[in-house]
Protein backbone atom coordinates (compact mmCIF):
# COMPACT_ATOMS: atom_id res chain seq x y z
CA UNK A 1 0.00 0.00 0.00
CA UNK A 2 2.67 2.26 -0.82
CA UNK A 3 0.82 4.79 -2.52
CA UNK A 4 -1.08 5.28 0.59
CA UNK A 5 1.59 7.36 1.66
CA UNK A 6 0.45 10.29 -0.27
CA UNK A 7 -2.02 11.41 1.79
CA UNK A 8 -2.22 10.96 5.62
CA UNK A 9 -3.94 7.38 7.04
CA UNK A 10 -7.15 8.23 8.27
CA UNK A 11 -9.06 7.19 11.64
CA UNK A 12 -12.56 6.58 10.98
CA UNK A 13 -13.91 6.91 7.57
CA UNK A 14 -14.01 5.52 3.87
CA UNK A 15 -11.04 4.78 1.48
CA UNK A 16 -12.26 4.29 -1.79
CA UNK A 17 -9.87 2.55 -4.54
CA UNK A 18 -9.28 1.50 -7.64
CA UNK A 19 -10.72 4.72 -9.24
CA UNK A 20 -10.50 4.79 -12.78
CA UNK A 21 -8.06 7.37 -13.67
CA UNK A 22 -9.25 11.15 -13.49
CA UNK A 23 -12.92 10.26 -12.53
CA UNK A 24 -12.43 10.84 -8.67
CA UNK A 25 -14.18 13.96 -8.84
CA UNK A 26 -17.61 12.43 -10.74
CA UNK A 27 -17.30 9.33 -7.98
CA UNK A 28 -17.72 12.36 -5.60
CA UNK A 29 -20.39 13.71 -7.18
CA UNK A 30 -22.19 10.49 -7.74
CA UNK A 31 -21.62 9.40 -4.00
CA UNK A 32 -22.89 12.64 -3.11
CA UNK A 33 -20.30 13.81 -1.46
CA UNK A 34 -19.56 17.54 -1.74
CA UNK A 35 -17.68 20.32 -0.33
CA UNK A 36 -20.45 21.19 1.94
CA UNK A 37 -21.16 18.73 4.45
CA UNK A 38 -18.20 18.85 7.39
CA UNK A 39 -16.00 15.55 7.12
CA UNK A 40 -12.73 15.84 5.59
CA UNK A 41 -12.44 14.45 2.36
CA UNK A 42 -8.79 13.67 0.64
CA UNK A 43 -8.12 13.23 -3.55
CA UNK A 44 -5.43 11.73 -4.68
CA UNK A 45 -5.32 11.33 -9.03
CA UNK A 46 -3.16 9.70 -11.02
CA UNK A 47 -1.55 7.83 -8.98
CA UNK A 48 0.44 4.97 -10.51
CA UNK A 49 -0.88 1.34 -10.19
CA UNK A 50 -0.09 -2.10 -11.70
CA UNK A 51 -3.87 -3.01 -12.52
CA UNK A 52 -5.05 0.05 -14.30
CA UNK A 53 -1.71 2.24 -14.71
CA UNK A 54 -2.93 5.17 -12.82
CA UNK A 55 -5.60 5.27 -10.57
CA UNK A 56 -7.48 8.00 -7.94
CA UNK A 57 -8.60 7.18 -4.34
CA UNK A 58 -10.51 9.17 -2.42
CA UNK A 59 -10.44 9.22 1.33
CA UNK A 60 -13.69 10.22 3.48
CA UNK A 61 -13.15 10.92 6.72
CA UNK A 62 -15.96 9.79 9.80
CA UNK A 63 -18.41 8.16 6.93
CA UNK A 64 -18.79 4.87 6.61
CA UNK A 65 -19.73 4.37 2.88
CA UNK A 66 -22.43 1.53 2.73
CA UNK A 67 -22.79 -1.27 0.19
CA UNK A 68 -25.00 0.61 -1.95
CA UNK A 69 -23.69 3.61 -2.58
CA UNK A 70 -20.74 2.03 -3.62
CA UNK A 71 -23.05 0.06 -6.20
CA UNK A 72 -23.88 3.55 -7.72
CA UNK A 73 -20.21 3.26 -8.77
CA UNK A 74 -21.37 0.30 -11.46
CA UNK A 75 -21.38 3.14 -14.81
CA UNK A 76 -17.86 4.71 -13.97
CA UNK A 77 -15.59 2.88 -11.49
CA UNK A 78 -16.86 -1.06 -11.55
CA UNK A 79 -13.17 -1.92 -10.04
CA UNK A 80 -13.54 0.46 -7.38
CA UNK A 81 -13.29 -1.05 -4.07
CA UNK A 82 -13.87 0.46 -0.02
CA UNK A 83 -11.97 0.11 2.97
CA UNK A 84 -13.70 0.88 5.92
CA UNK A 85 -11.40 2.40 8.41
CA UNK A 86 -12.33 1.69 12.09
CA UNK A 87 -9.48 3.29 14.34
CA UNK A 88 -7.03 3.01 11.83
CA UNK A 89 -7.04 0.17 10.85
CA UNK A 90 -9.08 -1.66 8.05
CA UNK A 91 -12.45 -3.49 9.39
CA UNK A 92 -14.69 -3.80 6.57
CA UNK A 93 -14.16 -4.57 2.68
CA UNK A 94 -16.08 -4.06 -0.29
CA UNK A 95 -16.26 -3.89 -3.62
CA UNK A 96 -18.93 -2.85 -6.23
CA UNK A 97 -21.49 -5.39 -6.59
CA UNK A 98 -23.27 -5.25 -10.11
CA UNK A 99 -27.14 -6.11 -9.53
CA UNK A 100 -29.30 -6.95 -12.16
CA UNK A 101 -30.63 -3.16 -12.61
CA UNK A 102 -29.51 0.02 -11.11
CA UNK A 103 -31.70 2.37 -9.67
CA UNK A 104 -31.63 6.03 -9.75
CA UNK A 105 -27.91 6.13 -11.06
CA UNK A 106 -28.42 7.65 -14.16
CA UNK A 107 -31.41 9.03 -17.07
CA UNK A 108 -32.16 7.19 -19.99
CA UNK A 109 -29.79 8.09 -22.85
CA UNK A 110 -32.46 8.59 -25.36
CA UNK A 111 -34.14 12.15 -25.58
CA UNK A 112 -37.84 10.84 -26.14
CA UNK A 113 -37.98 8.23 -23.15
CA UNK A 114 -41.04 9.15 -20.62
CA UNK A 115 -37.87 9.35 -18.02
CA UNK A 116 -37.13 12.94 -19.44
CA UNK A 117 -41.19 13.83 -18.59
CA UNK A 118 -41.59 17.01 -16.64
CA UNK A 119 -41.24 16.14 -12.75
CA UNK A 120 -41.96 12.07 -13.50
CA UNK A 121 -41.65 10.64 -10.24
CA UNK A 122 -40.88 7.24 -11.05
CA UNK A 123 -37.13 6.26 -10.53
CA UNK A 124 -34.81 5.52 -13.20
CA UNK A 125 -34.40 2.00 -14.16
CA UNK A 126 -31.70 0.22 -16.10
CA UNK A 127 -31.55 -3.42 -16.64
CA UNK A 128 -28.16 -5.08 -16.57
CA UNK A 129 -27.71 -6.99 -19.87
CA UNK A 130 -24.27 -7.65 -19.87
CA UNK A 131 -21.40 -6.75 -16.91
CA UNK A 132 -17.99 -7.05 -18.27
CA UNK A 133 -18.14 -4.61 -20.62
CA UNK A 134 -21.20 -2.87 -18.66
CA UNK A 135 -24.09 -2.33 -20.99
CA UNK A 136 -27.99 -0.90 -20.33
CA UNK A 137 -31.17 -1.11 -21.31
CA UNK A 138 -33.61 1.54 -20.32
CA UNK A 139 -36.54 -0.69 -18.43
CA UNK A 140 -39.13 1.68 -19.28
CA UNK A 141 -38.57 2.56 -22.86
CA UNK A 142 -36.10 -0.19 -23.44
CA UNK A 143 -33.22 1.17 -25.89
CA UNK A 144 -29.81 0.22 -25.04
CA UNK A 145 -28.09 3.14 -23.50
CA UNK A 146 -24.89 5.14 -25.14
CA UNK A 147 -22.34 4.13 -22.57
CA UNK A 148 -20.06 6.95 -23.42
CA UNK A 149 -23.05 9.49 -23.29
CA UNK A 150 -24.67 8.14 -20.23
CA UNK A 151 -21.18 9.37 -17.95
CA UNK A 152 -23.13 13.12 -18.69
CA UNK A 153 -26.27 11.66 -17.64
CA UNK A 154 -25.19 10.47 -13.85
CA UNK A 155 -27.56 11.58 -11.41
CA UNK B 1 -54.08 -14.34 -18.55
CA UNK B 2 -51.54 -11.05 -19.68
CA UNK B 3 -51.24 -8.50 -16.88
CA UNK B 4 -50.68 -5.53 -19.28
CA UNK B 5 -49.45 -5.69 -23.07
CA UNK B 6 -46.58 -3.24 -23.78
CA UNK B 7 -44.71 -4.94 -26.60
CA UNK B 8 -45.55 -8.19 -28.88
CA UNK B 9 -42.87 -9.95 -25.92
CA UNK B 10 -45.50 -9.99 -23.59
CA UNK B 11 -47.56 -12.50 -25.53
CA UNK B 12 -46.09 -16.34 -26.68
CA UNK B 13 -46.52 -17.99 -29.68
CA UNK B 14 -49.34 -19.91 -28.43
CA UNK B 15 -51.17 -17.09 -27.05
CA UNK B 16 -51.02 -15.19 -30.34
CA UNK B 17 -52.45 -17.82 -31.63
CA UNK B 18 -55.07 -18.60 -29.24
CA UNK B 19 -55.90 -14.81 -30.01
CA UNK B 20 -56.26 -14.94 -33.74
CA UNK B 21 -58.46 -17.99 -33.17
CA UNK B 22 -60.63 -16.11 -30.68
CA UNK B 23 -61.09 -13.65 -32.85
CA UNK B 24 -62.30 -15.10 -35.84
CA UNK B 25 -64.58 -16.22 -33.47
CA UNK B 26 -65.64 -12.76 -32.67
CA UNK B 27 -66.21 -11.76 -36.16
CA UNK B 28 -70.54 -11.76 -36.05
CA UNK B 29 -69.96 -10.24 -32.93
CA UNK B 30 -67.67 -7.57 -34.35
CA UNK B 31 -69.76 -6.95 -37.57
CA UNK B 32 -73.11 -6.49 -35.28
CA UNK B 33 -74.74 -9.70 -36.65
CA UNK B 34 -74.77 -11.05 -32.68
CA UNK B 35 -74.44 -9.48 -29.50
CA UNK B 36 -72.24 -11.01 -27.06
CA UNK B 37 -71.87 -8.80 -23.87
CA UNK B 38 -69.16 -10.67 -22.89
CA UNK B 39 -67.58 -7.71 -21.12
CA UNK B 40 -70.80 -5.98 -19.60
CA UNK B 41 -70.13 -3.61 -16.87
CA UNK B 42 -66.30 -3.47 -17.47
CA UNK B 43 -65.08 0.08 -18.25
CA UNK B 44 -62.28 1.06 -20.77
CA UNK B 45 -60.16 4.24 -20.41
CA UNK B 46 -58.79 6.00 -23.50
CA UNK B 47 -56.27 7.95 -22.82
CA UNK B 48 -54.71 9.30 -25.56
CA UNK B 49 -52.07 12.02 -25.12
CA UNK B 50 -51.70 11.99 -29.18
CA UNK B 51 -54.19 12.26 -31.60
CA UNK B 52 -55.20 8.85 -33.39
CA UNK B 53 -58.48 7.64 -35.23
CA UNK B 54 -58.27 4.34 -35.78
CA UNK B 55 -57.02 2.94 -32.39
CA UNK B 56 -58.80 4.79 -30.03
CA UNK B 57 -62.10 4.31 -32.59
CA UNK B 58 -61.38 0.51 -32.58
CA UNK B 59 -60.82 0.32 -29.40
CA UNK B 60 -64.11 1.88 -28.26
CA UNK B 61 -66.16 -0.56 -30.88
CA UNK B 62 -64.43 -3.40 -29.43
CA UNK B 63 -65.34 -2.37 -25.98
CA UNK B 64 -69.59 -1.54 -26.80
CA UNK B 65 -69.51 -4.54 -29.02
CA UNK B 66 -68.86 -6.81 -26.13
CA UNK B 67 -71.27 -4.95 -24.26
CA UNK B 68 -68.75 -2.73 -21.63
CA UNK B 69 -68.21 0.76 -21.87
CA UNK B 70 -65.55 3.47 -22.63
CA UNK B 71 -64.78 6.74 -20.91
CA UNK B 72 -62.49 8.83 -23.18
CA UNK B 73 -60.29 10.97 -20.91
CA UNK B 74 -58.03 12.29 -23.94
CA UNK B 75 -59.72 15.70 -23.77
CA UNK B 76 -59.55 15.60 -19.68
CA UNK B 77 -56.01 14.34 -19.67
CA UNK B 78 -54.54 17.10 -22.46
CA UNK B 79 -56.40 19.34 -20.70
CA UNK B 80 -54.11 18.10 -17.41
CA UNK B 81 -51.12 17.77 -19.25
CA UNK B 82 -51.04 21.58 -20.07
CA UNK B 83 -51.63 22.48 -16.75
CA UNK B 84 -48.49 20.44 -15.92
CA UNK B 85 -49.89 16.76 -14.43
CA UNK B 86 -47.52 14.09 -14.67
CA UNK B 87 -48.42 11.13 -16.48
CA UNK B 88 -47.35 9.08 -13.10
CA UNK B 89 -50.33 11.34 -11.36
CA UNK B 90 -53.00 11.29 -14.66
CA UNK B 91 -52.80 7.10 -14.66
CA UNK B 92 -53.52 6.74 -10.88
CA UNK B 93 -56.32 8.60 -11.48
CA UNK B 94 -57.55 6.15 -14.07
CA UNK B 95 -56.22 3.15 -12.07
CA UNK B 96 -59.25 4.53 -9.64
CA UNK B 97 -61.56 4.84 -12.23
CA UNK B 98 -61.10 2.43 -14.95
CA UNK B 99 -60.91 -1.65 -15.81
CA UNK B 100 -58.32 -1.49 -18.43
CA UNK B 101 -56.60 1.44 -19.76
CA UNK B 102 -55.54 2.31 -23.33
CA UNK B 103 -52.61 4.53 -23.78
CA UNK B 104 -50.86 5.96 -26.64
CA UNK B 105 -48.30 8.52 -26.18
CA UNK B 106 -45.63 10.77 -27.63
CA UNK B 107 -42.62 9.18 -25.46
CA UNK B 108 -41.36 5.96 -25.88
CA UNK B 109 -41.70 4.14 -22.91
CA UNK B 110 -44.74 5.57 -21.85
CA UNK B 111 -46.79 2.69 -21.65
CA UNK B 112 -44.51 0.59 -19.59
CA UNK B 113 -43.86 3.30 -17.40
CA UNK B 114 -47.74 3.95 -16.97
CA UNK B 115 -47.97 -0.17 -15.99
CA UNK B 116 -45.72 0.01 -13.30
CA UNK B 117 -47.86 3.11 -11.61
CA UNK B 118 -51.30 1.28 -12.14
CA UNK B 119 -52.66 -1.85 -10.75
CA UNK B 120 -55.45 -2.48 -13.53
CA UNK B 121 -53.24 -3.88 -17.09
CA UNK B 122 -52.27 -1.34 -19.38
CA UNK B 123 -52.45 -1.69 -23.18
CA UNK B 124 -49.90 0.14 -25.83
CA UNK B 125 -51.69 1.95 -28.22
CA UNK B 126 -48.16 3.27 -29.37
CA UNK B 127 -45.45 5.24 -27.37
CA UNK B 128 -43.21 7.67 -29.80
CA UNK B 129 -40.88 5.74 -31.43
CA UNK B 130 -41.68 2.44 -29.74
CA UNK B 131 -44.03 -0.03 -29.93
CA UNK B 132 -47.87 -0.60 -30.87
CA UNK B 133 -48.24 -4.34 -30.21
CA UNK B 134 -52.59 -4.40 -30.95
CA UNK B 135 -52.06 -3.09 -34.44
CA UNK B 136 -49.49 -5.67 -34.99
CA UNK B 137 -52.42 -8.15 -33.98
CA UNK B 138 -54.66 -7.05 -36.53
CA UNK B 139 -51.99 -7.31 -38.80
CA UNK B 140 -51.47 -10.87 -38.24
CA UNK B 141 -54.59 -11.63 -37.91
CA UNK B 142 -55.67 -9.92 -41.49
CA UNK B 143 -52.26 -12.36 -42.95
CA UNK B 144 -53.74 -15.39 -41.75
CA UNK B 145 -57.19 -14.88 -42.75
CA UNK B 146 -55.98 -14.60 -46.08
CA UNK B 147 -53.86 -17.13 -46.04
CA UNK B 148 -54.51 -19.25 -43.38
CA UNK B 149 -50.76 -19.46 -42.03
CA UNK B 150 -47.75 -16.88 -41.50
CA UNK B 151 -44.64 -18.31 -42.50
CA UNK B 152 -45.42 -16.61 -45.98
CA UNK B 153 -42.88 -14.55 -48.47
CA UNK B 154 -43.92 -10.26 -46.79
CA UNK B 155 -42.38 -7.71 -48.72
CA UNK B 156 -42.58 -4.40 -46.63
CA UNK B 157 -42.35 -1.42 -48.15
CA UNK B 158 -41.62 2.81 -47.27
CA UNK B 159 -40.31 4.16 -44.41
CA UNK B 160 -38.84 1.83 -42.64
CA UNK B 161 -36.61 3.39 -40.64
CA UNK B 162 -39.06 5.53 -37.88
CA UNK B 163 -41.95 3.07 -38.49
CA UNK B 164 -42.49 1.34 -35.66
CA UNK B 165 -46.16 -0.85 -37.53
CA UNK B 166 -42.96 -2.38 -39.51
CA UNK B 167 -40.84 -2.65 -36.81
CA UNK B 168 -43.23 -4.71 -34.74
CA UNK B 169 -45.07 -6.96 -37.34
CA UNK B 170 -41.71 -7.76 -38.54
CA UNK B 171 -40.40 -9.62 -35.27
CA UNK B 172 -43.40 -11.26 -34.53
CA UNK B 173 -43.69 -12.20 -38.13
CA UNK B 174 -40.32 -13.74 -37.68
CA UNK B 175 -41.33 -15.68 -35.07
CA UNK B 176 -43.32 -17.83 -37.02
CA UNK B 177 -40.84 -18.13 -40.01
CA UNK B 178 -42.12 -15.68 -42.37
CA UNK B 179 -39.42 -14.33 -45.21
CA UNK B 180 -39.02 -10.68 -45.16
CA UNK B 181 -38.21 -8.26 -48.05
CA UNK B 182 -37.34 -5.11 -47.08
CA UNK B 183 -37.85 -2.43 -49.56
CA UNK B 184 -36.50 1.41 -48.68
CA UNK B 185 -35.14 4.07 -49.72
CA UNK B 186 -31.35 4.73 -47.93
CA UNK B 187 -32.72 7.33 -46.34
CA UNK B 188 -35.55 5.70 -44.77
CA UNK B 189 -34.11 1.61 -44.69
CA UNK B 190 -34.76 -0.76 -41.84
CA UNK B 191 -32.46 0.07 -39.20
CA UNK B 192 -29.28 -2.05 -38.92
CA UNK B 193 -30.02 -3.84 -35.16
CA UNK B 194 -33.03 -4.50 -36.25
CA UNK B 195 -31.91 -6.07 -39.40
CA UNK B 196 -29.07 -7.91 -37.15
CA UNK B 197 -31.62 -8.70 -33.86
CA UNK B 198 -33.70 -10.51 -36.54
CA UNK B 199 -31.40 -12.24 -38.29
CA UNK B 200 -29.75 -13.67 -35.19
CA UNK B 201 -33.60 -14.86 -34.14
CA UNK B 202 -33.14 -17.03 -37.50
CA UNK B 203 -35.24 -15.03 -39.82
CA UNK B 204 -34.66 -14.91 -43.70
CA UNK B 205 -34.10 -11.19 -44.43
CA UNK B 206 -33.68 -9.50 -47.80
CA UNK B 207 -33.04 -6.33 -48.60
CA UNK B 208 -33.48 -4.02 -51.71
CA UNK B 209 -34.53 -0.92 -53.06
CA UNK B 210 -36.38 -2.02 -55.87
CA UNK B 211 -40.40 -2.93 -55.36
CA UNK B 212 -41.00 -3.77 -59.07
CA UNK B 213 -38.91 -6.59 -58.50
CA UNK B 214 -40.14 -7.97 -55.44
CA UNK B 215 -43.56 -8.48 -56.37
CA UNK B 216 -44.08 -11.42 -57.81
CA UNK B 217 -43.08 -13.82 -55.14
CA UNK B 218 -44.87 -11.48 -52.05
CA UNK B 219 -47.86 -13.24 -50.34
CA UNK B 220 -47.73 -10.18 -48.85
CA UNK B 221 -46.98 -6.69 -49.60
CA UNK B 222 -47.08 -4.02 -46.73
CA UNK B 223 -46.87 -0.43 -47.80
CA UNK B 224 -46.22 2.77 -45.66
CA UNK B 225 -46.98 6.20 -45.93
CA UNK B 226 -43.65 8.28 -45.96
CA UNK B 227 -44.54 10.68 -43.29
CA UNK B 228 -43.31 14.52 -43.97
CA UNK B 229 -42.72 15.38 -40.85
CA UNK B 230 -39.42 13.16 -40.57
CA UNK B 231 -37.60 15.55 -42.92
CA UNK B 232 -35.69 17.98 -42.18
CA UNK B 233 -36.74 20.19 -44.81
CA UNK B 234 -39.22 19.68 -47.93
CA UNK B 235 -36.52 19.06 -50.67
CA UNK B 236 -35.21 16.01 -48.49
CA UNK B 237 -39.11 15.03 -48.57
CA UNK B 238 -39.09 15.15 -51.78
CA UNK B 239 -36.65 13.45 -53.08
CA UNK B 240 -38.11 10.06 -51.72
CA UNK B 241 -42.21 11.34 -51.61
CA UNK B 242 -43.89 9.33 -53.94
CA UNK B 243 -40.95 6.76 -55.11
CA UNK B 244 -43.10 3.64 -54.26
CA UNK B 245 -46.21 3.57 -55.67
CA UNK B 246 -49.14 0.67 -57.00
CA UNK B 247 -51.51 1.14 -59.12
CA UNK B 248 -53.96 -1.79 -60.54
CA UNK B 249 -51.47 -2.16 -63.74
CA UNK B 250 -48.86 -2.87 -61.29
CA UNK B 251 -50.41 -6.29 -60.03
CA UNK B 252 -50.53 -7.95 -63.43
CA UNK B 253 -48.25 -10.70 -62.68
CA UNK B 254 -48.41 -10.79 -58.29
CA UNK B 255 -49.59 -14.46 -57.56
CA UNK B 256 -53.23 -14.48 -57.16
CA UNK B 257 -53.37 -14.95 -53.39
CA UNK B 258 -51.20 -11.66 -52.96
CA UNK B 259 -52.85 -9.47 -50.61
CA UNK B 260 -52.06 -5.95 -50.23
CA UNK B 261 -51.78 -4.05 -46.74
CA UNK B 262 -51.36 -0.84 -45.32
CA UNK B 263 -52.02 0.96 -41.70
CA UNK B 264 -53.78 3.47 -43.21
CA UNK B 265 -54.15 6.59 -43.71
CA UNK B 266 -52.31 6.61 -47.36
CA UNK B 267 -51.35 9.13 -49.22
CA UNK B 268 -50.57 8.02 -52.87
CA UNK B 269 -48.70 4.41 -51.51
CA UNK B 270 -51.97 2.95 -53.07
CA UNK B 271 -54.02 4.18 -56.55
CA UNK B 272 -57.50 4.05 -55.53
CA UNK B 273 -58.21 2.13 -58.80
CA UNK B 274 -57.01 -1.37 -56.69
CA UNK B 275 -59.53 -1.24 -54.33
CA UNK B 276 -62.07 -3.33 -55.91
CA UNK B 277 -59.25 -6.05 -56.97
CA UNK B 278 -58.73 -9.04 -54.80
CA UNK B 279 -55.43 -8.06 -53.61
CA UNK B 280 -56.29 -4.97 -51.73
CA UNK B 281 -56.71 -6.24 -47.78
CA UNK B 282 -56.42 -2.87 -46.30
CA UNK B 283 -59.91 -1.69 -45.79
CA UNK B 284 -60.61 -5.12 -44.14
CA UNK B 285 -57.03 -5.03 -42.07
CA UNK B 286 -58.56 -1.64 -40.83
CA UNK B 287 -62.13 -3.59 -39.52
CA UNK B 288 -60.07 -6.23 -38.30
CA UNK B 289 -58.78 -3.74 -35.58
CA UNK B 290 -62.02 -4.08 -33.77
CA UNK B 291 -62.22 -8.23 -33.83
CA UNK B 292 -58.42 -8.30 -33.01
CA UNK B 293 -58.78 -6.07 -29.93
CA UNK B 294 -62.19 -7.62 -29.23
CA UNK B 295 -59.94 -10.94 -28.65
CA UNK B 296 -57.49 -9.08 -26.45
CA UNK B 297 -59.91 -7.64 -24.51
CA UNK B 298 -61.38 -10.93 -23.73
CA UNK B 299 -58.21 -12.47 -22.99
CA UNK B 300 -57.24 -9.86 -20.33
CA UNK B 301 -60.58 -10.42 -18.15
CA UNK B 302 -60.09 -13.84 -18.84
CA UNK B 303 -63.75 -14.47 -20.25
CA UNK B 304 -64.74 -17.71 -22.37
CA UNK B 305 -65.84 -16.71 -25.95
CA UNK B 306 -68.69 -19.49 -26.63
CA UNK B 307 -67.00 -21.94 -29.17
CA UNK B 308 -63.31 -20.31 -28.68
CA UNK B 309 -60.42 -21.34 -26.79
ZN1 LIG C 1 -35.53 5.21 -21.64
Amino acid sequence: MGEMRRVTAICNGSVIDHIPAGTALKVLRMLRISGHRANPVSLVMNVPSGKFGAKDIIKVEDRELTQEELDRLSIIAPHASVAIIRNYSVAEKREVDIQKELVNVAKCTYSNCITHGNREPQPHRMTIISSDPLQLRCHYCGRPQDMDAIIDNLL
Amino acid sequence: MVADLITMDDLTNEQINTLLNNAEKLLPAAKGDEYLPLLEGKLLGNMFFEPSTRTRMSFETAMKRLGGNVVNLGALASSSVTKGETLFDTMKMVDGYCDVAVLRHPRQGAAQYAADACAIPILNGGDGAGHHPTQTLLDLFTIRQAHGRLDLNVVMVGDLRYGRTVHSLSHALARFGANLTFIAPPTLSMPEEIIQDLEEGGANITVSEDLISNLQTADVIYMTRIQKERFPDEDEYQKVAGIYKLARNDLRDVKESMILMHPLPRVDEIHPNVDDTPHAAYFDQAFNGVVARMALLCHLFDVAIPGGE
